[in-house]
């Protein structure tokens, strides 16, 4: 009859086994953030905004929106900026996308548009916001039209920007979650 | 909706400046023309606007909110205001606000909801306010 086999070469096969289950775990991952990337992509491609979804920061709009609320938006080339909306905008040369509401606008016969912004909790206008000199804001500063929002949901973004080791500890947790669980 | 309007203008070195007063009747629950809003549970509140649009030479369009309200949810929605100034500067890019006769008045409103679409609504009644062919240097506001 066949030979049984020794201890070794069943010990040899179980480390083998493992390492396979490994690279598959690690390539399931690798899906999954690569998937998560598409979606946000195509979410650009399909609002024509670099940041079709942001997160309140400040409470200068409240009570409309709070610190943690998030704004889903589009940045359609044709859609006409007018009094009233809410856009989200950076300062040329900051980072930070402010999110306020377009108060004046004076538009020329060629689409060129200046406007001016102001949150609706704060006294004044934003002009003390801009870049020094500038008193106007232009399409091109422009990031972003408020379509739609949903309550808290951006404080986990918050969260994870004020205390970065919570940050890690999640990131931590996903990823062991991801590489060892077990497809039966 | 009735808005009755009272304006002049006021010379300044570039631009001119607009002053206006305003009476606004509302009632948000129960208007005809397309008034008709529903606080229902998914609106937090209304961002109520008064805005003026004209043409000028110098710009094609002009935009400029007048005065603003926020009304949440339990508030009265009736607007019962007479004899109100416009509660920021109605500054025009240059001198377009002298003798413009097409200046439009409306109110509009953006609707809040506790989650959910974000949508601007133009109010269908609108009032026109010529503006006088020349300044006012003795009116105090």
């Amino acid at each position: 009859g066949p030979s049984p086999r020794s201890a070794m070469d069943l010990f040899g096969d179980l480390r083998r086994m493992n390492k396979r289950q490994l690279y598959y775990q690690v390539l399931n991952f690798a899906m999954i953030v690569s998937s998560a990337l598409m979606i946000w992509k195509g979410l650009i491609v399909v609002t024509g905004s670099e940041s079709p979804i942001v997160v309140v920061l400040s409470g200068s709009m409240e009570p409309a929106f709070h610190r943690g609320d998030l704004l889903f938006l589009t940045n359609f080339h044709d859609d006409p900026i007018r009094a009233g909306e809410i856009v989200v905008f950076k300062v040329e040369g900051r980072d930070i996308p402010i999110v306020h509401r377009v108060i004046k606008i004076h538009e020329k016969e060629n689409g060129n548009i200046k406007f001016l912004t102001k949150g609706d909790n704060n006294e004044v206008d934003d002009r003390g916001l801009y870049k020094e000199g500038q008193n106007w804001l232009e399409k091109k500063d422009v990031v972003g039209r408020a379509r739609g929002f949903l309550p808290y949901v951006g404080m986990v973004t918050i969260i994870m920007n004020d205390y970065p080791k919570f940050k890690y500890a999640l990131l931590a947790v996903m990823g062991a979650y991801v590489l060892l669980k077990r497809e039966s | 909706l009735r808005k009755n309007v009272e304006d002049f203008t006021g010379p300044r070195e570039r631009s001119d400046l607009g002053f206006v007063t305003f009476d606004i009747t509302a009632d948000i629950l129960n208007g005809k023309n397309g008034l008709r809003i529903i606080f229902d549970w998914n609106v937090k509140q209304l961002f109520l606007y008064l805005s003026a649009e004209y043409s000028t030479k110098n710009n094609a369009l002009n935009q400029v909110v007048l005065w603003d309200k926020i009304m949440l949810r339990g508030d009265n929605p009736r607007l019962f205001l007479k004899d109100m100034k416009s509660k920021y500067f109605f500054f025009d890019d240059g001198n377009g606000l002298k003798g413009n006769r097409n200046v439009t008045l409306t109110l509009s409103w953006n609707v809040v909801p506790n989650a959910g679409i974000l949508p601007l609504v133009t109010g269908s009644g609108h009032v026109s306010v010529p503006f006088p062919d020349t300044y006012e240097t003795t009116k105090s506001y």
